[in-house]
C-alpha cells in the first residue's frame, strides 16, 4: 500500500510536468502562428478593434442587421443559453413579443417569413450568425434606414454568406458583424 | 440530399474510418507488440524511472484496483485544495475567487470521475491554474484510468487461466503517451488554427460597432477542449461549452469534436476483440452498440427537425427546426447528432442546450445516459457493457438449462451477485436521488441555501421535474451534461451529485474488474457443441433485449413523470 502511495505521488508530479506544462505551452507556442496569434481573431475598422470574428454582438439600431436574441445580452465575459423548456409559458410569451417586435420594425414581412432562429436565443448567447432567411426579412428595413438600393444590400448579404462546409456539409449562415461592417463601409 | 444530413453521415463514416484502425493499434500497444509509435518508449521509460515503477511487476485484480484507487484518491485531495485556494495561487489574471468547500467537493469528484458536471462557469469560477493544473490534468488521467481498467479486463480473457493481469501503471502511462497526448496535440492545433484561443492572454475589452463596451473572456482553451473530447470528459473551458464560438468555431471544428469524442470508445471495443483474439465477439458488441446509437439518434432527429409545436402555433417558419439553445453554424442535424453521442458515450459536452430541446429528445438523451454503454465513456463504456453481457449470459444459461459460461470460464454465484449489485446501483442512485430532490423542492422550499429549493427550477411543471431527473442521471452516468436551467450551485446539489458521481464511477469500475479477475483465474473449459457462444447474432439480440428490459423496467415511471408527460401535454 505504502509503495502505491509513493508511486502515485511521483507519477502525478511527472505527469503534471508533461501534461500541464510541456503540452499546453507547446500548443500555445505553435498557436502564435494562427490568425489572431492564438488569442482569437480580431476585426478592425479604421485601425480600431470593433470585435472578434467569432463572437456575435448586440445590434439594435434599424440601420444594422440584427443578430439572434441572446440570454447574456452578448456579454462575452460570460456565455449561456436561456435554458427555457419548450412548454414554459413565460418563454412562449417572450417569443411572441419577439415576433411582434420583428413585425413592427420590418414592414412588409409576414409572420410565416420569420425563421425560428430570429426569435429564439442561441446556445452560447454569442452566436455570430443568422440564417439566410433571417437576413432576408431585414433587407427592406436596412435599405430604407440607410437610403440605399435593396439590390445593393442583397449583394452584401451574398458576399457575407458562409456556404456549407466544402459545399456539401452543414447549413449556410450569414455573419452579422461582417455584414454590418460591409454596410458601414459603403 | 439536404446538406445537414450529409454532414452527419460524413461525420459518422469518418469516425469509423479512424476508430477501427485505432482499435487494432491499441490492441497491439497494450499487448506490447511492435507499433510505429515505439519511438516514444524512452519517454515512457523515463516516466517509470522517475516514478519508481517497475512494469515487469505483475498485479492480480486486487492489486490493480488498489493502485487505481490510491492514485485517484490522491488526485481528490490535491485538486480539492487547489480549488479552494485558487484565489491565493498564481495564474489568476481575471481575479476569480476561491471555491466554496461544497462546490470544490463537487467539482473535484466530478473531474476525477471523468464526469465533468460543472456547477461553476469557466469564465468566472476558476483560474487559469485550476483550468490547466487541475481540470485539464484530470481530464487526461481520468480517461487513462478508465482505459487502463478496461485493459485489465482484456488481460483476464487473453490467456486460458491467469491471475497475472499485467501492470496497472504501464497501461495507465501508455494510455496517455501512446493515445491521449498525441491525439490531443493534433486536435488542439486543429482547433487553434480554426480560431480557438490557445494563448495565456487574459481578458480583452473592445468597443463594438454600435458603441457598447464588451469584455471578452479568453485563455488557453484549445488544449483543454482537445482532451475534453478525446477523453470523453466533456468539461468545457467556457460556460456554454462547445456551443461557445471560441470553443467550437465552425462546422468543421464541430465535425472534428464529434469525431474526437467517439473514436476511443469505439476503438476500445475493437481493441478488446483483437487483444483476446476473438475478433467476431468485438464486431458483435460493436453491432449492438451501433444499433443502439441509431435507435436513439433517428427519433431525436425527427423530433428536433420537426420544430417546436408551440412555436408552430404562433405561425413562424421552422424550416430549420427547433432553434432555441442551438447555434446557426451547426444547424439542427449536427446538434441532434451531438446530443445523441454526448449522452450515449459519457462525454457530456454540449453544442446546444439540452434543457431547451423538445420533450421527446429529452427522453432519448436520458435513456442514452441510463443505458450508458452504447460505446460509453473511455474504457468504462466497455466495462458497463460487460455487466450487461454477464447478465445476458446468466439469463440465457437459465433459459437453456446449462451452466452459464463466458469465454470458457464458468459464471457462478459470486460473479452474478457482483453483476446484480452493479445493475441495481444505477436505478437506485438516480431514482432515490431524484426522489429526495423532489421531496426537498416540495416540502422545504425555503431552506436557506445559496439557491433556495423553490427557485431551483428554471421551468415549471413536468419540465422542472425533468431538470432534476436529468441532473441525477447525468451524475450517475458520469456524463456531466445538464439541463442547465437547474440552480445547482448550492449545498444540496453539490453534495448529493458529488456522492452519486463518486459511487457511480468507482463501483462500476471495481465490479467488472473483479468479475473479470475472478473468471480469469478459473479453470478454462474448452468450447464444445454444448457451449453457449457469445459471438453470435442470437446472443447479440439477447444482450440487446437484456439492456432494453432492464432499463425500461427501471426508468419508465420516472420518464413518464418528466419528458413523456410534457410531450403529451404539448400535443394538446
Amino acid at each position: 500500500m505504502k509503495k502505491y502511495i509513493i508511486q502515485s505521488i511521483r507519477l502525478t508530479l511527472v505527469l503534471l510536468v508533461l501534461l500541464c506544462v510541456i503540452y499546453p505551452i507547446s500548443v500555445a507556442f505553435i498557436g502564435k502562428m494562427s490568425k489572431g496569434s492564438g488569442g482569437g481573431e480580431k476585426i478592425t475598422k479604421n485601425g480600431k478593434t470593433v470585435g472578434y470574428a467569432l463572437l456575435g454582438q448586440s445590434f439594435t439600431k434599424p440601420e444594422y442587421f440584427w443578430g439572434r436574441p441572446s440570454a447574456v445580452a452578448y456579454n462575452a465575459a460570460g456565455s449561456a443559453g436561456s435554458n427555457k423548456g419548450p412548454s414554459n409559458p413565460d418563454y412562449l410569451k417572450e417569443v411572441q413579443s419577439r415576433i411582434d417586435t420583428l413585425l413592427k420594425y420590418n414592414p412588409g414581412i409576414k409572420k410565416s417569413d420569420i425563421p425560428a432562429d430570429m426569435v429564439t436565443a442561441s446556445g452560447s448567447g454569442l452566436d455570430p450568425n443568422i440564417s439566410e432567411q433571417g437576413a432576408a426579412i431585414q433587407i427592406q428595413r436596412v435599405a430604407k434606414a440607410r437610403n440605399i438600393d435593396e439590390k445593393k444590400v442583397k449583394e452584401l448579404i451574398a458576399m457575407n454568406t458562409l456556404k456549407p462546409f466544402m459545399g456539401v456539409f452543414g447549413p449556410s449562415s450569414v455573419n452579422v458583424l461582417k455584414l454590418n461592417i460591409a454596410l458601414d463601409e459603403l | 440530399m439536404n446538406t445537414e444530413l450529409t454532414g452527419i453521415i460524413a461525420t459518422f463514416l469518418l469516425t469509423l474510418a479512424i476508430a477501427i484502425p485505432l482499435g487494432k493499434y491499441l490492441a497491439k500497444v497494450f499487448a506490447g507488440e511492435k507499433v510505429w509509435t515505439d519511438f516514444l518508449k524512452p519517454l515512457e521509460t523515463g516516466i517509470y524511472k522517475l516514478s519508481g515503477i517497475n512494469i515487469k511487476e505483475q498485479m492480480n485484480w486486487k492489486q490493480q484496483l488498489k493502485a487505481l484507487l490510491t492514485i485517484n484518491i490522491l488526485w481528490l485531495f490535491y485538486g480539492f485544495f487547489v480549488l479552494i485556494f485558487q484565489d491565493k495561487l498564481p495564474f489568476n489574471p481575471d481575479g476569480n475567487p476561491g471555491m466554496t468547500p461544497d462546490l470544490a467537493f463537487n467539482t473535484i469528484i466530478s473531474f476525477v470521475a471523468n464526469c465533468n458536471l460543472q456547477h461553476y462557469s469557466g469564465e468566472s469560477g476558476v483560474s487559469y491554474l485550476t483550468q490547466q493544473y487541475v481540470l485539464m490534468f484530470l481530464q487526461f488521467v481520468s480517461a487513462a484510468t478508465g482505459i487502463a481498467a478496461a485493459v485489465v479486463l482484456f488481460k483476464a480473457f487473453r490467456d486460458k487461466t491467469t491471475t497475472e493481469l499485467g501492470n496497472f501503471w504501464e497501461f495507465f502511462v501508455k494510455s496517455i503517451t501512446r493515445l491521449l497526448l498525441p491525439l490531443s496535440f493534433v486536435m488542439a492545433l486543429i482547433l487553434t488554427f480554426n480560431g480557438t484561443p490557445a494563448s495565456y492572454d487574459g481578458k480583452d475589452k473592445f468597443i463594438s460597432l454600435q458603441g457598447d463596451t464588451v469584455n471578452v473572456s479568453r485563455g488557453p482553451a484549445a488544449q483543454m477542449i482537445a482532451i475534453k473530447h478525446l477523453g470523453t470528459n466533456g468539461g468545457g473551458y467556457f460556460g456554454a461549452n462547445s456551443a461557445h464560438p471560441f470553443e467550437n468555431p465552425s462546422y468543421f471544428t464541430n465535425m472534428a469534436e464529434l469525431i474526437a469524442q467517439v473514436i476511443i470508445p469505439i476503438a476500445m471495443v475493437i481493441a478488446f476483440g483483437y487483444f483476446i483474439r476473438r475478433k467476431k465477439l468485438a464486431w458483435t458488441i460493436f453491432g449492438v452498440m451501433t444499433i443502439g446509437l441509431f435507435m436513439l439518434l433517428l427519433p431525436m432527429l425527427s423530433s428536433e427537425l420537426g420544430g417546436s409545436p408551440a412555436l408552430a402555433k404562433m405561425g413562424i417558419s421552422q424550416t430549420t427546426g427547433a432553434m432555441e439553445g442551438k447555434e446557426v453554424r451547426f444547424g439542427l442535424a449536427a446538434s441532434a447528432y451531438w446530443a445523441t453521442v454526448t449522452t450515449i458515450i459519457s462525454t457530456g459536452s454540449v453544442n446546444s442546450m439540452h434543457d431547451s430541446t423538445m420533450p421527446m429528445s429529452g427522453t432519448w438523451q436520458l435513456l442514452g445516459m441510463m443505458i450508458n454503454s452504447f460505446y460509453g465513456g473511455c474504457g468504462v463504456g466497455l466495462l458497463n457493457y460487460f455487466i450487461y453481457l454477464i447478465v445476458a449470459v446468466f439469463i440465457s444459461g437459465l433459459m437453456v438449462g446449462r451452466t452459464p459460461e463466458f469465454l470458457g470460464h464458468k459464471v457462478e454465484a459470486r460473479e452474478i451477485k457482483i453483476a446484480a449489485i452493479i445493475t441495481l446501483l444505477s436505478p437506485f442512485l438516480i431514482l432515490a436521488g431524484t426522489a429526495i430532490a423532489s421531496y426537498i423542492f416540495t416540502n422545504h422550499g425555503d431552506a436557506a441555501w445559496a439557491v433556495q429549493p423553490k427557485n431551483w427550477l428554471n421551468n415549471p411543471g413536468f419540465h422542472g421535474f425533468s431538470e432534476m431527473l436529468y441532473e441525477m442521471t447525468s451524475s450517475n452516468a458520469n456524463n456531466g451534461s445538464g439541463f442547465e436551467g437547474l440552480g445547482d450551485n448550492n449545498i444540496f446539489w453539490n453534495l448529493s451529485t458529488g456522492i452519486v458521481i463518486f459511487i457511480g464511477r468507482f463501483l462500476p469500475i471495481i465490479g467488472p474488474v473483479a468479475i473479470a479477475g475472478l473468471l480469469g483465474a478459473k479453470k478454462f473449459i474448452p468450447e464444445s457443441a454444448g457451449t453457449l457462444r457469445t459471438d453470435t447474432k442470437t446472443f447479440a439480440l439477447m444482450t440487446f433485449a437484456v439492456i432494453l428490459v432492464l432499463n425500461a423496467l427501471s426508468y419508465f415511471p420516472a420518464l413518464a413523470l418528466g419528458p413523456l408527460a410534457e410531450y403529451f401535454t404539448m400535443l394538446k
